[in-house]
């Protein structure tokens, strides 16, 4: 698995379902400066939506990628403010 | 301009004002400042729009029924939403210090059940099928009850416990969890309804 960003932080949030991979991506993003990137890797399907919801319906973030893996989906969003 | 230009006065506004009998430069500065507040109200009220809010209203208290608006609670404070659940009746428990480390599943009544209704109202099928929802839970990787009302409250979801059904159940209202605002009713709960983007009875 690689990305063409460069994370800050990663947050590992595999083994837990729905909400806490949003719940604890909005946390860890609020403790990171603007143009940070997080790193969020989950194995909640859910979380392909979930995640893209949730950047979509909120200020100051920006999904920049997903990737799809074997059971594993990585996140990464910017914080933009 | 030139100044011998009176007879065309349509060209610059505050000449044009002072030059005017009909509009006075104070009456001028005072629309224009009414003007600037206008404009102010406005954008703070876009602003206010924004900011999304929601009231759930929790009224069942059994460990299946105290999920949904827990979860949903704390999702809506991780997109920066206003989040007030008013708990009241049987919803008061999943606030309880006590009684929410020990909510049940009603075995009876529920036809998804791998049990008959006869077999599932024998004594101690509920703890039974709590305890089956409680592993399939841990093995889920779903949060707990504490863990959620513990998010809620730390992203600033405002869980209300019902001033009456407080008393009505002989309950005290340093029965709940700290961070839990007590001393409310269904006018505050209205209240926070009429201000919703959106309003859920669970």
């Amino acid at each position: 698995m690689s990305s063409e960003y460069q994370s800050t932080e990663t947050l590992d949030v595999k083994g837990q379902s729905c909400p806490m991979p949003i719940v604890k991506t909005k946390q860890a993003i609020d403790e990171l400066e603007a143009g940070d990137v997080l790193e969020v890797v989950a194995t909640d399907s859910g979380s392909m939506s979930d995640i893209r919801g949730w950047a979509d319906g909120t200020d100051g973030v920006e999904l920049l990628e997903q990737v799809e893996g074997d059971d594993i989906y990585t996140h990464y969003v910017k914080k933009t403010e | 301009m030139s100044t011998d230009n009176q007879t065309t006065p349509i060209e610059d506004g505050e000449a044009d004002a002072e030059s005017n009998p009909e509009i006075d430069t104070a009456e001028l500065q005072a629309l224009r400042e009414r003007v600037e507040e206008v404009e102010e109200s406005l954008a703070e009220a876009d602003l206010g729009d924004d900011q999304k809010k929601m009231t759930i209203v929790a009224t069942q208290g059994s460990f299946d029924m105290a999920y949904p608006p827990l979860i949903l609670a704390s999702t809506a404070a991780a997109f920066g939403w206003e989040v007030v659940v008013f708990h009241t009746f049987w919803g008061l428990d999943i606030l309880h210090e006590e009684k929410s480390k020990d909510l049940k599943l009603s075995a009876v009544g529920n036809p998804n059940m791998p049990v008959p209704n006869a077999v599932a109202a024998l004594p101690g099928m509920d703890t039974m099928a709590t305890k089956m929802m409680q592993k399939k839970i841990d093995d889920n990787g779903t949060a707990t009850i504490e863990e959620l009302i513990d998010l809620s409250l730390e992203s600033g979801v405002d869980l209300q416990a019902c001033q009456m059904t407080i008393e009505l159940m002989d309950y005290d209202e340093d029965d709940f969890h700290d961070g839990v605002t007590t001393g409310v009713g269904a006018a505050t709960a209205l209240q926070h309804m009429a201000e919703s983007d959106i309003q859920l009875l669970v």
